[in-house]
């Protein structure tokens, strides 16, 4: 019965979402006052509330593992602790996509229900173009794979107990990665709605900003989590591989990061309209097309991921039709849209059109590398394209772009000149100089760290030039968000680049009381015992660590196999300090007793993800400061009307 | 400058970085792409000594040896006919690495013709197997590689 509730309301909201639609086109027709028209918003908001419920719906199955619906049949087990049954619902193909339309549902609903700065029109054809999405994925839901399908038998048992999902960090992770891709799909309808009715203004932009900030925010997380979690657990001591799964969340987050200065440019300055609106689109492709990629598995992927080829293409046919129609909309109307303000180039926008320049260049390197491998198996050519593509290639545009976020938060909106900056610029130069000196002549750095070094200092200092001669206090939070994520990608900066110029690798065979050292460190193997967990047995290598002759910490990698399923992982020890961490993998033995250990001393490492946390802080502080702006400026204008009725009465 | 120059100036700005992007990309793609070879491709046509290539195929049975420093391993990779390509690896084996299971191997050929891979792939686990080995079904390296990898698809 439950199963049945959820099935319906997931018909009628598929149902609303036709109306959503008919609604947008009648009120492009007939007006933003005919019948059908006004019943748009109410349309977005009931239906969220009926998704909402579908979601529910399928928790509850989950919750109390109703065996007769296959879903639940196919991936939970009654002896699983309720909170992996919970995340079970959506640790699957079904179950992804119906989040992926609650998320969805409930921005629609969100937007249809409180936001009011845009003209009605302009809002009806934004819940259209957001309905005529979500339509795609219902139909993808109920056609293709629907979640709520229930067996001619009950199971009698589930089959889902592997312990590897039963993980808290990917139960988490691909429900973030969603939250970006549909605050994109949003910023998506938001820039579809003002491109049809010709709206493109400052208050569409603030409108859309909130959106594009929350999606961004979570695209960072998720990028930085995943980034953690393949170092931690792969055991290959890297932390990004270039894989297309990895590149399908670089690619939206790229684009928002562009889309979310250029819509700043919009709402400060009313310029660069056409552009924002061409980025909304890219950035929502971008979506689409990581969601593809990681769906179909068409490229190889380090990351297991479920993979069904069919989807795949049911995916394709959804991406082919927005992003198609979008861009055909895009070609009729773009020429419509008046000439923004001007600037001049040495002017705040002056630096965000070439920022955004660059990172629309960066995005070409990643999605032409990603897409290469599909490219050439089309004439029978496998290829696959790495690190010594990705590198140096996007070095090209990354170096210049950080140049320009060093100055360009210095310089004044419209028109300013270069010598009011003069002083910040030079110190900024002459860090870089210090730094290239001290890391590429003494320490004999490579080329690519080397730089990677020297911008990481010279913009960490740099990002806080903004705040000069200002009172702290007064500072605006947005401000503090900006100043925060750019310093955040300073640090990732320095984490990265350290961590590819100062690690130390050491690979050995070591017999049982055998030393070794990476780096600083001394490294003893003492013992290798076997070890039994619930579901798996290990070989567990004990070994005493200390730093530089320090206090000695005694560590425990293993090398373990799990029986059901049958699988062998590798579970990496990392010691961390507030210098670096030291990884250690051991791997299986020879004949002769000895045992494969392999180490990495990796300094500064940490910064990457800190750093991460840092920008994602940074976007935090950015939303809560817009959205609080908009609160006052929503309060100020309430009690303006109130008083001009009060005047009106007297009077 | 009126706005409709500054507009032109941004969409050729615009248009010559992607275009560049584009360009440095695609020929940087031409050069640092890494093939992937089956054994006797190799064997007939081999790649530049140092070229980054990856080579595919079956774990010889019987070939694979330790050598006395205990993290060198040395093995054989053979596909189709009699092509059999000496390989050698430092480090740590990857999970389910076995004699007679599918491998692909990520490294270069050296001078005296033996194969030094800096990476193994074998089967990852249960939902991933290197997507060359998918595909090998005509010889005997992809059967034994699909035998080792039943149930995947």
């Amino acid at each position: 019965m439950i199963a049945e509730i959820g099935l319906a309301a997931l018909w009628l909201a598929a149902a609303l979402a036709v109306l959503q639609l008919a609604g947008g086109l009648a009120a492009l027709r007939a007006g933003e006052n005919s019948d059908i028209a006004a019943l748009t918003r109410p349309a977005a908001v009931l239906q969220g509330g009926l998704v909402a419920i579908a979601f529910a719906m399928l928790l509850w199955v989950f919750a109390i593992t109703d065996l007769s619906v296959k879903l639940v049949a196919m991936n939970s087990h009654t002896a699983k602790p309720l909170i992996f049954k919970l995340s079970g619902a959506w640790g699957n193909h079904e179950g992804s996509m119906l989040l992926w339309v609650t998320v969805m549902a409930l921005a629609g609903a969100l937007i249809a229900g409180i936001e009011r700065r845009l003209p009605e029109k302009t809002m009806q054809a934004t819940l259209a173009a957001q309905g005529f999405v979500a339509l795609g994925f219902y139909a993808f839901l109920l056609l293709s794979s629907n979640p709520f399908e229930r067996l001619p038998e009950p199971a009698l048992e589930g089959l889902g107990l592997n312990p590897l999902l039963q993980d808290i960090g990917l139960a988490l992770h691909p429900p973030t990665l969603y939250f970006g891709y549909v605050g994109l799909s949003v910023a998506f309808s938001f820039a579809v709605g003002a491109l049809v009715t010709r709206n493109v203004t400052p208050d569409f932009a603030r409108a859309m900003r909130p959106w594009i900030l929350g999606a961004w925010v979570f695209l960072t997380l998720g990028i930085t989590a995943g980034s953690y979690w393949a170092y931690y657990e792969l055991g290959w001591g890297g932390y990004w591989f270039w894989d297309p799964v990895e590149n399908a969340s670089l690619m939206p987050w790229l684009a928002a990061t562009a889309l979310l200065h250029s819509a700043s440019v919009l709402a400060s300055r009313d310029a660069l309209r056409v552009w924002t609106i061409m980025l909304g689109v890219v950035a929502f492709s971008m979506s689409m097309l990581g969601t593809f990629l990681v769906r179909s598995g068409i490229l190889t992927s380090v990351h297991a991921f479920a993979v069904d080829p069919e989807r795949g293409s049911f995916i394709l046919f959804l991406l082919a039709l927005y992003i198609g129609g979008a861009l055909l909309l895009f070609a009729l109307r773009a020429g419509t849209i008046s000439e923004g303000e001007r600037f001049s180039i040495a002017s705040r926008e002056g630096a965000l059109v070439v920022n955004n320049v660059m990172l629309s260049a960066i995005l070409a390197v990643v999605l032409l590398g990603t897409l290469y491998p599909l490219l050439t198996e089309a004439f029978d050519v496998r290829v696959s394209v790495g690190p010594p593509y990705f590198n140096p290639v996007s070095a090209v545009f990354v170096f210049p772009m950080l140049a320009v976020m060093a100055v360009g938060p210095l310089l004044r909106w419209r028109r300013d000149s270069w010598s009011r900056v003069s002083k910040e610029m030079a110190l900024t130069v002459a860090l870089l100089l210090v730094a290239l000196v001290i890391f590429g002549v003494v320490s004999q750095v490579a080329l690519l760290p080397l730089l990677g070094l020297s911008f990481a200092i010279a913009l960490g200092v740099a990002s806080f030039l903004p705040l000069r001669g200002r009172s702290l206090r007064r500072v605006p939070i947005a401000v503090w968000g900006m100043v925060i994520a750019h310093f955040g990608l300073a640090v990732a900066l320095l984490g990265m680049a350290s961590e590819s110029a100062f690690s130390t690798e050491r690979l050995a065979a070591l017999a049982e009381g055998e030393r070794t050292s990476v780096g600083p460190w001394a490294v003893e193997l003492q013992a290798v015992e076997p070890v039994a967990g619930p579901n798996w047995t290990a070989m567990a290598a004990r070994m005493e660590v200390s730093y530089d002759g320090g206090k000695p910490i005694e560590i425990e990698p293993q090398s373990r196999n799990f029986w059901a399923p049958a699988q062998q992982t590798t579970e990496s020890v990392l010691v961390t300090r507030w210098n670096g961490q030291l990884y250690a993998v051991v791997g299986s033995s020879s004949n002769d007793g000895r045992w494969q250990v392999r180490l990495w001393w990796k300094p500064l490492v940490t910064l990457i993800w800190y750093g991460g946390l840092l920008v994602a802080l940074g976007g935090i502080l950015a939303l809560i400061g817009r959205v609080r702006t908009d609160l006052k400026r929503r309060t100020a204008a309430r009690k303006g009307a109130a008083r001009r009725l009060e005047m009106e009465k007297i009077s | 400058m009126k706005a409709k120059h500054q507009r032109l100036v941004l969409v050729l700005l615009a248009i010559v970085a992607l275009v560049g992007a584009a360009l440095l990309a695609v020929y940087a793609l031409r050069n640092q792409a890494s093939y992937f070879y089956l054994p006797e491709q190799m064997q007939a046509d081999p790649p530049a000594v140092g070229q980054a290539v990856r080579l595919g195929g079956m774990v010889a049975p019987g070939s694979l040896e330790t050598l006395p420093d205990g993290i060198t391993v040395t093995f054989t990779v053979t596909g189709r006919e009699a092509s059999a390509i000496p390989v050698r690896y430092a480090g740590i084996l990857p999970d389910l690495f076995v004699e007679g299971s599918g491998v692909v191997a990520e490294g270069r050929l050296a001078a005296d013709g033996t194969f030094e891979a800096d990476n193994l792939l074998a089967k990852h686990d249960e939902n991933y197997v290197p997507r060359e080995l998918q595909d090998m079904s005509e010889h005997q390296a992809a059967e034994m590689a699909e035998e080792t990898t039943v149930g995947l698809e």
